[in-house]
């Protein structure tokens, strides 16, 4: 069994951040990650971050990646690769299996973080089966990480950031985008990256929606069908568009199933992605070892993830007696720098679902 | 043939020399290259449908390349239910829909 002061699943931005962070304050830190790459999405954003100097803000998320691998690095902290942390069991111990060796194996942490970040959304959709179909952040990594682009006419389902940002970067990989597709009357992500995509010619369709993708044994075909003001198909307003691939952003889930396994308490939140684990403002879960990080805490940011890696892993350390002097000012300035990171339309909801959470989980009617 | 590999990009660093690792779909030769994933590859030359569902008899392939979904599960070195996205390629490798 391997033993460590922290073990945290999951190496993107916000377990980066964590390891390193702990790391600094003086703890062994073990990192575990079922991919080949450390990193998660951060090597997939190629484009530049929002916000102030603070947040990195004009710095591409691929060299934010490299700059936090090699701070956690530095730190100390060791990654186990290709490893997939597969459960949690009731001694407080992390199962490993090693997807090289094929073997399993154990860790004991004093404590965990984690940063299991979230997994795209389905539409239902007739036709929505059919090899072609994916997510946009599948395209987003098929181009970035491995330089493919998923095909060569895209079909875009959804507006929010999401959607227009992995439009623009399908552009840049040298495909068309035959459409842009949101079921809403208007745009929902940010104005300025719509209007990179108008400048360019993509069309985009709003109050529309896919009502069926045709294709013998990959997507050949998309309809899209107008919407009426409540969202209920208009008959005869059927077109058709030639596309070979359909990219889906309409949102994002937390991934829980280990917090879960943990038994973390969950709470519902609709402005976060759903079932989250339900965690104080210090990431902890309601399990006393248990911190989490990133998306898995709720559908945010890059920017958010890492500033609540940082809180997390500062706390988690200085729990188990690593870094006390000054744990409690470094997350002061986090927190701040969340704060003001969640503002604005988008962050002000996301404000307050996170608001909603930290006062249930205060009340600890949970316990 | 079809070729989906980016070979320019405005922001991305691409380069030209990496190195190639022979694969065998099916047993037909592809080239991918080393550090990606068998998906990648097999998307690479256009191929989108990985597997067919054993009661439908329907296509599947990549959905979330982040290895959640399982859809894009083929059988590599004999080994079934292996996930194409999570998988890098290796000189020589064998990929089947199965």
């Amino acid at each position: 069994m391997i033993e460590t002061d922290i073990c945290i699943v999951g190496a993107g931005p916000a377990g980066l951040s964590a390891a390193a962070a702990a790391g600094e304050a003086g703890a062994s830190v073990l990192v575990v990650d079922e991919n080949f790459k450390a990193g998660g999405q951060l090597f997939k954003q190629v484009h530049k971050f929002f916000g102030s100097e603070n947040h990195k803000a004009g710095t591409r998320g691929i060299r934010i990646g490299e700059q936090l691998l090699d701070r956690a690095r530095k730190a100390g902290a060791v990654f186990r690769l290709r490893t997939l942390a597969y459960g949690f069991f009731e001694n407080g111990v992390l199962g490993l299996y090693d997807m090289d060796s094929q073997e399993l194996g154990l860790v004991k942490a004093k404590k965990y973080i984690f940063a299991t970040g979230a997994i795209e959304n389905v539409l239902p959709m007739k036709g929505g089966t059919l090899p072609g179909v994916m997510g946009a952040g599948a395209a987003q990594t098929l181009m970035h990480l491995y330089h493919t682009r998923p095909g060569n006419e895209i079909v875009m389902v959804g507006s929010g950031n999401v959607g227009l940002i992995v439009s623009y970067q399908l552009m840049q990989s040298g495909a068309k985008i035959a459409a842009l597709v949101e079921a809403a009357p208007k745009i929902s992500g940010y104005e300025v990256h719509a209007r990179k995509l108008l400048r360019a010619g993509v069309k985009m369709y709003t109050s529309t929606t896919v009502s069926e993708i045709k294709g013998e044994d990959q997507v050949e075909e998309v309809v899209l069908t107008e919407l009426d003001s409540d969202f209920k198909p208009i008959p005869g307003s059927e077109f058709s568009v030639k596309a070979d691939t359909v990219c889906v952003a309409v949102g994002l889930s937390p991934l829980t199933e280990l917090l879960q396994m943990a038994g973390c308490k969950l709470y519902f939140s609709k402005v976060l992605g759903g079932f989250v684990p339900l965690h104080g403002r210090n990431l902890k879960t309601t399990h006393d070892d248990i911190y989490l990080a990133g998306d898995c805490s709720g559908i945010e940011e890059a920017s958010t993830a890492m500033e609540e890696g940082r809180i997390a892993g500062i706390g988690a350390s200085a729990e188990i007696g690593f870094g006390t002097d000054k744990a409690d000012e470094l997350i002061k300035q986090a927190q701040e720098r969340l704060d003001e990171l969640r503002q604005g339309p988008f962050g002000d909801r996301r404000k307050s679902g996170m608001e909603e959470i930290f006062t249930e989980y205060e009340k600890g009617a949970w316990a | 043939m079809t070729n989906l590999r980016i070979t320019e990009h405005p922001i991305l660093d691409i380069p030209a020399d990496t190195k190639q690792v022979h694969v065998y779909f099916e047993g037909k030769e592809l080239l991918a290259r080393e550090g990606e994933t068998v998906a990648s590859a097999l998307t690479s030359y256009g191929i989108r449908a990985f597997r067919t569902t054993r009661k439908r008899h329907e296509p599947r392939g990549v959905f979330c390349a982040i290895g959640r979904c399982t859809d894009c599960m083929m059988t590599i070195d004999g080994r079934k239910n292996v996930r194409t996205c999570m998988t890098e390629v290796k000189e020589g490798m064998q990929i089947e829909r199965g």
